[in-house]
């Protein structure tokens, strides 16, 4: 059994929630006020997901870079995996927001998209 | 020759986008949107972390994504837009004055005009810390715009002084480009960002941050090699012997936005010395004839959903303006008292209003379990108890005409504690 202490990111509230771990699950959860408290720290403590946001350079463009997302939420502890895969990733202009930059970002199965466009110069 | 237009937008953010094709979508035919950078967007455009758009949308968008719904709009409404444009000054009859490179100096007459310039940064000039004037040190919102769009960092070994949702994404987006930020200090004891951002923009990145310290120098005479920092008490006075230097190679400064109303000033609009944006009344008039603000130019807002119902609110206003010229019936005043530091709008006038009115506002400092109280001329009209009040959530309380008493002089917003009453 082990105790993990969060800052739960509902509401303005900021709970100090504390939550009891056994076996890689959460049994319970306490100092939460509502609700959405106990959902975070359940989720938070098992398999935390970030969405992951970005740039990544363009060749021949109008803009030396284009700024990109994860398509849905990566598992947090491949964030920096992800922002090293960002910073030495290039794609060629033209590209249009939505366009898929990368299929597959840093073996998480997640595609990497773009938020905007970019004409070539 | 003096170029004619029904209705002329200052600023193509947010606010002016959403102003314009509310406008339209009201009857006005003859608008322009005046943007000063090369592209729509404002400051969404760099922006590019998620978050934007639940309230509008129901769904997490970047900011460019969330101005390019905008925009899109916008040119499906075939409204013309003036970019690469200034606007240099404003007068009290509506006459702007622009200038550009391809057209040059135009005056442009505007039967109405809407103020959607936005915000900037309060610079480094303003807080008064000692050392050279050295490179690196920069606004937050400067480094964010070098980092997301112009592709160059500002440096590699950061300290960021204020801790309000621009410096913490900075500390998020600087660590993930490879450099090391080895602490945000804040001068208040509790931080102006929100619970998310300090979870997922230091937390997540083991990022320090110190409440209740500042920069009280600043080492290095051409590039930045440092900085010291200290705790401050309670009046926010360095405490001595609690100095400690930190290296670093840049410096970043979040520490608050002002409204841009240079061209409001020259127009002669009345401007709040609390908000810094004009004052206005429930239809978002300010005080000229035929001038209206919404958006960050009105009170700096931390949500951009909200700025796009302000400003749809003003291009309505406008257009009903346009249309039938405002009588200007009994003005109700708003006070804002004991908590609240504002309220946007600062009157109401209950002949002529809505059905209802949003008034938007903000608290000096947190509070817990305490309630918003409105006061009509000293009768409660409303009691909102709320579990958490802090200074960097803007509170919305929407009051119905027909619960306002006739002939009322003046509506007070206050905060009182305690669960009871």
């Amino acid at each position: 059994m082990s105790e993990r202490i969060l800052t739960c990111i509902g509401c303005p509230m900021g709970c100090m929630l504390t939550a009891v771990l056994e076996n890689g699950t959460v049994t319970s959860v306490s100092g939460n006020t509502c609700r959405r408290g106990d959902d975070y720290a359940r989720k938070e403590c098992v398999a935390p997901e970030r969405t992951v946001t970005g740039t990544v350079r363009v060749a021949n463009g109008s803009a030396p870079v284009i700024s990109v997302r994860t398509a849905s939420p990566i598992p947090k502890d491949k964030v920096m995996e992800a922002a090293r895969v960002m910073a030495s990733t290039a794609v060629s202009a033209p590209i249009s927001a939505g366009d898929t930059v990368i299929a597959n970002l840093a073996g998480t199965g997640v595609a990497l998209i773009a938020t905007r466009g970019c004409e070539a110069r | 020759m003096m170029r004619e237009v029904q209705l002329a937008i200052i600023g193509g953010g947010p606010a002016g986008l959403a102003a314009a094709i509310a406008a339209r979508e009201s009857g006005v035919q003859d608008i322009v949107i005046i943007e000063r950078d090369r592209e729509l967007g404002g400051i969404l455009n760099q922006c590019i972390h998620a978050g934007f758009g639940l309230h509008t949308f129901g769904e997490e968008l970047t900011g460019p994504e969330y101005a390019a719904r905008f925009i899109a709009q916008v040119r499906a409404l075939e409204i013309p837009c003036l970019l690469d444009t200034m606007v240099l000054d404003l007068s009290e009859d509506r006459v702007l004055t622009v200038t550009s490179r391809k057209e040059g100096l135009q005056q442009i007459k505007a039967g109405a005009v809407i103020l959607a310039m936005g915000c900037r940064e309060r610079p480094r000039g303003a807080l008064n810390i000692p050392g050279f004037r050295c490179a690196g040190v920069w606004s937050a919102g400067t480094a964010q715009r070098l980092v997301n769009m112009e592709g160059m960092m500002p440096g590699r070994e950061v300290v960021i002084l204020g801790s309000g949702d621009i410096g913490l994404i900075m500390a998020r987006r600087m660590t993930m480009e490879g450099a090391k930020v080895k602490a945000v200090a804040e001068v208040l004891p509790y931080s102006g960002g929100l619970k998310r951002n300090i979870v997922q923009c230091l937390e997540d990145f083991d990022i320090p941050l110190l409440l209740s310290h500042t920069v009280v120098d600043i080492h290095g005479k051409k590039r930045l090699e440092g900085v010291t920092l200290a705790q401050v008490d309670e009046n926010r006075a360095p405490i001595a012997g609690t100095e400690q230097y930190i290296p670093c190679d840049t410096l970043l400064l979040s520490v608050g936005l002002l409204p841009e109303n240079e061209l409001s000033s020259s127009a002669g609009v009345s401007l709040s010395p609390i908000t810094g944006g004009p004052v206005v009344g429930d239809d978002l008039a300010t005080s000229i004839d035929g001038v209206f603000a919404c958006g960050n130019v009105l009170h700096v807002h931390d949500l951009v959903d909200f700025v796009s119902q302000e400003a749809k609110q003003a291009g309505e206003s406008a257009a009903r303006y346009l249309q039938q010229h405002t009588q200007i019936g009994q003005r109700t005043e708003l006070r804002a008292v004991n908590g609240v530091r504002y309220t946007v709008p600062q009157h109401i006038d209950l002949a002529h209003m809505g059905e209802e009115v949003t008034v938007r506002m903000r608290v000096g400092q947190p509070y817990r379990r305490a309630a918003i109280c409105v006061y009509a001329d000293g009768t409660l009209l409303r009691r909102l108890p709320k579990l958490v009040l802090a200074p960097g959530e803007m509170e919305r309380v929407t009051l119905r005409r027909d619960q306002i008493p006739a002939g009322t002089k003046e509506i007070t917003f206050c905060i009182e504690e305690g669960e009871t009453k």
